[in-house]
């Protein structure tokens, strides 16, 4: 029979050494650390007429500093707007009510984040409040039709400019 | 089989009769096909599971080898039905171990681990393992088996006086059958799954059948033969030698 | 030929069946096993201290190998700064567990069948349960919930030498930036990744221990019986872990 002290004293440095091992990789490894999900937080929300591939758990910044993650995603069958949810960190209460909420893309390819804009209000969102100034998410294909078409408009409006200038040159000639 | 209180009962017969099935009858390891095992008047099958626990701890058991626990020395051994059914204080477990291997003889080797012991004296090791909760049955299944005369003598003469001493039921299961006539009280003869004699050592040696006549005397050849089943030993011989 | 394959494909189907139902029956059992704390104490570090030196020292080398492949990888895409992500999901999510699986099942796996085999076949089981001692309590339930501790405990311990070891090879060694290193796995690798791996571990240690005492129980009371148990041991263990690695993976996704 082993020696019942040694036993325990090896077992318990074994379970020590394991719960740091746990405990390093929660916290070490992670941008969270210890406070998942425990930290005081309010939530508010926005809504876009487009989100593109925005994803819960997506950040929400503020001049690039991160206050917060989409929670939820929803959508309102009355206007057809995409709902989204935002939790925010309660150390960051003083942004405006007339602040807005964009959707920005994380370096050339990335996920999407939100992005907000502080307004000049003297009065802060609180739990539940809503952001009315939203701007959707960069669609690619939008861009490119955009794009496709203004260079189609560009060319018709510089002929057909054309043909007004002189158009009227020519009535006053013929005056 | 009636086997009487306070006696020693021998069980033998010839390798394969079902000896220890009878044991594991006894101790309910295995239910029977047909028929009844009453211990004290009760039936086992009747027995609830916790029941059946309080039977075997008034049972004692010694199993072949001795089965000691191969992680705990001679004394945890023991100990070790005292510690997992009672609550004694450790001044009294270690009291009574002590007294129950002095009756064994092995006092003093109550540090040695299994490992360390003889076969003799693991045996009698086990046989105070089984008499530490004072039980009223004690069942030996082939105590003797490997020892050499000495240490069989030693093992036949706890048998007897702890018998007499504790007023014990003593049941054992054996085929050294010189041995075992010195200190039964009765014998069963087991022969094909069944009792083919009873009585007193005595009445076996002189008992008018051919299978208790060969199994006391240990002859080579009667109703249990000696060649196994084969053909004819003329046509084999020249079978194989027309073959070549 | 194919009716030997169907005899072993559905005498495998009722081992399983076997084995899940022992399962229920120590499940059953747990309540009433951990009042025995000295025990589970006892088997905790049978197979938890005791497989430390494998675990740590495979742990290390495999870190090592993910720090020199994946820089080597992703140096064709320019993006060795990704190694610490890398080398930190990989362990944390598949190869802690894994791995470590596999080597329990080897190194304690082994022992506990053999353990429990060896008592079956020389009758101590069956001198327990004359005592009127519950083997399954004194022996079987210690045993398993030692195993089941340990293991996650073990995985953790392996993902963290790793990513140590990633890091010696990756920083030390190939010159990827220490601070790249730590903050883009800071970066990438969430609570829920290491959430994964810690589940896996644990159904894989519940797994391989269930495994391990199931065929010491049932091991033919033989010294050919105990070493068999052994082997199917292992074989089994393996093949379990691997097939429900596949499993929580997909259910994860």
């Amino acid at each position: 029979m082993r020696n019942s002290r040694t036993l325990s004293l090896g077992t318990g440095l074994f379970m020590l050494l394991g719960f740091a091992a746990l405990l390093f990789l929660t916290t070490q490894t992670t941008s969270r650390g210890l406070s998942f999900g425990s930290k005081p937080h309010y939530d508010i929300t926005a809504k876009f007429d487009n989100i593109g591939d925005l994803k819960v758990g997506a950040p929400v910044s503020m001049s690039g500093v991160e206050m917060g993650r989409v929670v939820r995603i929803g959508f309102d069958s009355n206007d057809y707007k995409a709902v989204v949810t935002m939790r925010i960190d309660s150390q960051y209460h003083q942004i405006p009510t007339d602040s807005d909420a964009s959707i920005y893309t994380q370096g050339l390819l990335g996920g999407k984040f939100i992005g907000l804009t502080a307004g000049g209000a003297e009065t802060y969102l609180k739990n539940n409040d809503r952001i009315d100034f939203t701007q959707s998410a960069f669609v690619l294909e939008n861009l490119i039709g955009q794009f496709l078409a203004n260079v189609a408009k560009s060319t018709t409006a510089s002929s057909s400019g054309q043909a007004k200038a002189d158009a009227p040159a020519s009535a006053e000639k013929t005056k | 089989m009636d086997i009487p209180r306070g006696r020693v009962t021998a069980v033998m017969g010839p390798s394969g009769t079902g000896k220890t099935t009878l044991l594991r009858l006894i101790t309910r390891q295995v239910s029977p096909n047909s028929g009844s095992v009453q211990v004290e008047g009760q039936h086992l099958e009747t027995l609830s599971r916790s029941e059946l626990y309080d039977l075997r701890q008034r049972m004692g058991m010694l199993f072949q080898n001795g089965a000691l626990l191969t992680d705990l020395s001679v004394f945890e051994n023991v100990a070790f039905p005292l510690r997992e059914h009672t609550k004694l204080p450790e001044r009294l477990i270690r009291q009574l171990v002590l007294t129950k291997l002095q009756a064994v003889g092995l006092r003093g080797a109550s540090d040695l681990m299994p490992a360390e012991l003889s076969g003799g004296m693991s045996r009698r090791v086990a046989l105070a393992r089984a008499i530490v909760m004072d039980p009223e049955i004690l069942i030996y299944d082939e105590p003797f088996v490997g020892l050499d005369p000495i240490s069989m003598g030693v093992i036949l003469r706890l048998i007897r006086r702890l018998n007499d001493a504790l007023g014990l039921t003593s049941i054992v299961v054996s085929h050294d059958v010189q041995e075992i006539s010195t200190v039964a009280d009765l014998v069963f003869l087991l022969s094909g799954g069944k009792v083919v004699a009873q009585g007193t050592p005595q009445q076996l040696q002189s008992y008018p059948s051919e299978i208790v006549r060969q199994f006391m005397g240990g002859l080579a050849d009667g109703p249990v033969p000696f060649h196994y089943p084969a053909p004819d030993y003329f046509h084999e011989l020249l079978d194989r030698g027309e073959a070549t | 030929m194919f009716k030997d394959l169907w005899e072993s494909l559905s005498e495998s189907l009722v081992n399983l069946g076997e084995i899940v139902h022992f399962l229920l029956r120590l499940i059953i059992n747990v309540p009433r096993s951990l009042l025995r704390v000295d025990l589970i104490v006892e088997q905790i570090y049978n197979a938890g201290a005791l497989s430390l030196v494998i675990i740590m020292l495979s742990g290390m080398f495999v870190g090592m190998v993910l720090g020199l492949q994946g820089f080597q990888l992703l140096q064709r895409f320019g993006s060795e700064e990704a190694l610490g992500t890398a080398t930190a999901i990989g362990l944390v999510k598949e190869l802690g567990p894994v791995i470590t699986a596999l080597l329990f099942a080897g190194r304690a796996g082994t022992a506990l069948a053999s353990e429990i085999g060896l008592m079956r076949a020389t009758d101590q089981l069956s001198a327990m349960e004359m005592m009127a001692v519950d083997p399954i309590q004194r022996v079987v339930m210690p045993r398993f919930l030692g195993g089941v501790i340990a293991m996650p405990l073990l995985a953790a311990i392996f993902s963290m030498i790793g990513i140590y070891g990633a890091q010696l090879i990756g920083v030390q060694v190939m010159g990827v930036d220490s601070g790249s290193f730590w903050s883009q796995m800071r970066a990438s690798v969430d609570f829920v990744d290491i959430k994964e791996g810690i589940v896996k571990s644990l159904i894989f240690g519940v797994a391989c221990s269930l495994i391990a005492v199931y065929e010491g129980y049932y091991a033919v009371p033989t010294a050919e019986g105990v070493g068999t148990a052994t082997t199917r041991t292992v074989v089994l263990s393996a093949v379990m872990t691997l097939f429900l690695d596949y499993l929580i993976t997909a259910m994860f996704l």
